[in-house]
């Protein structure tokens, strides 16, 4: 044997030393569930022979008579001692390997698409790539980065992006609240009543944007309709036309789709406060709206975050819906970045600005979960 | 959770109580008296707010519904009545018809039954691999599982536009048609396999968590007192926690079907030759090729939206389930 070789022996040796100091300290949590000492002792060592599947009259031996075994593990101390750590050692080598087994095949499929077509979509916006040909990876700068500074259906895509993330964020949100108090005061019928305000999540945006453009029609869509009907046909409007009110159909439409999401977080939030806060609340006299107000929903910010941040990125991928309703050309005033990469990219064949586009959408949706899932990470909630 | 919301439900009425509370120094008749005028008082008010609420309730309700029930009486009703009468209305006798429901499905059929073929071998694969990854990832202790749990988490929020380009580029390299030529029944599909393959690899991370969080509440000492039986980890999964997690295999399927079947914008980036269309897609073209043509699009849209719709009707608290994991 070569130095080299018994050197890396050695080492291997040492670590493997460590990674036993830590696993009997992890598995000391495990143990304690036994209730005498023998007990634990026995079933952490049976549990390494056996699994090691070694001696199979040993295991027998152990599983039939604890105490005996442990006597003779006394006995002698240090060479049974070895050769548990030993198979302890090679038992948690085959478990990792055993979990890779199952980890593995689907994160590899998963990192490609999702990781890996991340970092290639990177380097493809770093190159000057349009029309038919291939991309050239040569020659790699941020020319199509400095280009959306110059670019004024950029501006007008990103700060339409901003203003649909912070009103339908908000709009969702309060809607949603508001239907998780009602169906929370030990109503009748409270399925049924929930289950219609979920419904239109089940439902395609493409079906739902069809859904809304027939509503939103000037003359004969429901809307306006009933604006007439009311005697308030000054506020009966061409919504879909109107580059005033365009933006706000979109957010009207999927605030209708997705607060029955933020409803049933809610909710949640809300049947995991303690009975005893209502109760203290109504006994300090406060009103139902004020003990709401200071109580009840200072409580929910754990479903807020969670709720704002599935609905801000939504928000910035919101695609389907914009695309059935206006197509790839919103206009101005409802333009937003995703609607935008995929014009610039798919019907412009600008695959190289289209990758820079999503690159932004990229980095504006890794700002809003990079903090969540640190924060999530750090109070050990994953 | 009831004898939490009584309580709740009557605290206006609790100030009433209050009220006379306070005059209470007084002598016993009065006493009573009042609080028995405080209790009709009450009861008064918690009727009015009850009646509040429900009408609350029941008008959001009709909000909720009047984009369906808008789209489903102009599906009913041909092209004469739809542009003449309100579409809050029934279609009156003379104006009824089913032909625009026979029609659209006469044209979409294609699509559905393409749907079909992609949705459900996507939707299985996605919630196996997402079982296995989360067992991998869950079960069995090594260090480290955090950072690759991390990114199978990150991976659930990605917004799908950075990955169009990399996308088409990847199955234009990875030519399925022509590898798939052996079989032509096959290769004259091979839109719907790789759109099958790509729901798969995006569906993974949602899945993951979604099982994961349900193994953690899983029982360490089952498997625990497994492997003291000599089992292996595959055997472990596939005899103690694979049959635990129907449960869990029921919300994934179904979230998963709901996503998938959905969505619109990897089949428009995937799908290119219209014989190969999905059901979004060829509402989609419904929609462009019969402008003005509501009642007919209204029944395009019912039609696709059927699937989901009863399997929501159905199954809806585990598509409740399923959507609350999403939120961690």
């Amino acid at each position: 044997m070569s130095p080299s070789r018994s050197r890396f022996r050695h080492r291997v040796r040492r670590v493997r030393e460590r990674v036993i100091s830590l696993v009997t300290g992890s598995g000391s949590d495990r143990r304690e569930r036994g209730n005498s000492s023998n007990g634990r002792r026995d079933q952490g060592d049976s549990e390494d022979l056996a699994a090691a599947g070694t001696d199979e009259s040993a295991r027998d031996s152990v599983r039939t008579n604890g105490t005996a075994r442990v006597a003779a593990d006394g006995g002698t101390a240090t060479s049974t001692g070895f050769r548990v750590r030993d198979r302890l050692d090679r038992l948690r080598f085959n478990e990792t390997l055993q979990a890779a087994l199952f980890w593995v095949p689907p994160a590899l499929l998963m990192g490609w698409f999702v990781y890996g077509a991340i970092s290639w979509n990177f380097v493809i916006s770093l190159t000057d790539w349009s029309g038919l040909g291939q991309p050239d990876y040569a020659s790699l700068n941020l020319e199509m980065y400095w280009r959306m500074l110059d670019d004024r259906s950029f501006i007008a895509a990103a700060r339409n992006t901003v203003a649909l993330l912070v009103v339908f964020t908000g709009g969702a949100l309060v809607v949603g609240l508001l239907l998780a108090i009602l169906v929370d005061q030990d109503i009748r019928f409270e399925n049924t009543f929930r289950t219609i305000y979920l419904l239109p999540m089940s439902l395609s945006f493409v079906v739902t944007a069809i859904f809304w453009a027939w509503m939103y029609n000037p003359e004969t869509g429901m809307i306006n309709v009933v604006l007439r009907g009311l005697g308030l046909e000054v506020f009966a409007m061409n919504w879909m036309s109107d580059p005033r009110t365009k933006l706000a159909t979109i957010i009207v439409a999927l605030t209708w789709q997705f607060s029955g999401y933020c409803m049933i977080v809610y909710l949640a939030g809300l049947r995991a406060i303690p009975d005893e806060h209502y109760e203290a609340a109504k006994v300090d006299g406060a009103s139902t709206v004020r003990m709401y107000w200071r109580v009840i929903i200072p409580q929910l910010r754990a479903a807020t975050t969670s709720a704002a941040v599935v609905l801000m990125v939504f928000a910035l991928k919101a695609f389907d819906f914009i695309f059935v309703m206006y197509g790839t050309t919103p206009g101005p005033s409802a333009d937003i970045l995703a609607i935008m990469m995929f014009r610039e990219a798919f019907a412009r064949t600008n695959w190289a600005y289209g990758s820079a586009i999503a690159m932004v959408l990229f980095l504006m949706a890794l700002a809003i979960i990079a903090p969540y899932i640190y924060v999530q990470y750090r109070r050990g909630e994953l | 959770m009831t004898s939490k919301d009584a309580p709740r439900a009557d605290t206006g009425g609790n100030g009433g109580t209050r009220d006379v509370g306070g005059e209470s120094g007084a002598g016993d008749d009065q006493n009573r008296e009042q609080s028995m005028e405080g209790f009709s008082r009450r009861i008064g008010r918690i009727g009015r707010r009850r009646l509040a609420l429900y009408v609350t309730l029941v008008l959001l309700l009709a909000l909720y519904l009047s984009p369906l029930w808008s789209g489903f009486t102009t599906s009913l009703k041909t092209a004469v009545t739809f542009a003449t009468t309100s579409p809050l209305t029934p279609p009156p006798p003379d104006g009824f018809t089913v032909e625009p429901w026979y029609e659209a499905w006469g044209r979409m059929r294609f699509a559905m039954i393409n749907s079909v073929f992609f949705v459900i071998p996507a939707t299985v694969l996605s919630a196996f691999l997402g079982s296995l990854a989360a067992y991998g990832l869950t079960k069995i202790d090594w260090r480290g599982q955090i950072g690759i749990l991390l990114l199978f988490l990150a991976g659930v929020f990605i917004p799908y536009q950075s990955v169009l380009v990399p996308l088409r580029q990847f199955w234009s390299a990875v030519d399925l048609a022509s590898l798939l030529a052996f079989a032509p029944a096959l290769a004259a599909r091979a839109d719907l396999l790789e759109l099958a393959i790509t729901h798969t690899a995006y569906g993974i991370p949602i899945c993951t968590i979604l099982f994961r969080g349900y193994y953690l509440t899983i029982d360490d000492e089952i498997i625990e007192a497994a492997k003291i039986d000599g089992a292996s980890t595959i055997r472990i999964y596939r005899r103690i926690v694979l049959p635990l997690s129907k449960p869990m295999f029921a919300v994934t399927l179904i979230y998963q079907f709901t996503n998938i079947w959905n969505d619109l914008l990897f089949a428009l980036v995937l799908v290119t030759t219209s014989r190969n269309f999905v059901a979004t897609q060829a509402l989609n073209e419904l929609q462009g090729a019969m402008v003005g043509q509501y009642n007919l699009q209204m029944a395009g849209a019912f039609i696709v939206a059927m699937p989901t719709l009863i399997i929501y009707v159905v199954f809806g608290r585990q598509f409740a389930r399923g959507l609350g994991g999403e939120s961690g």
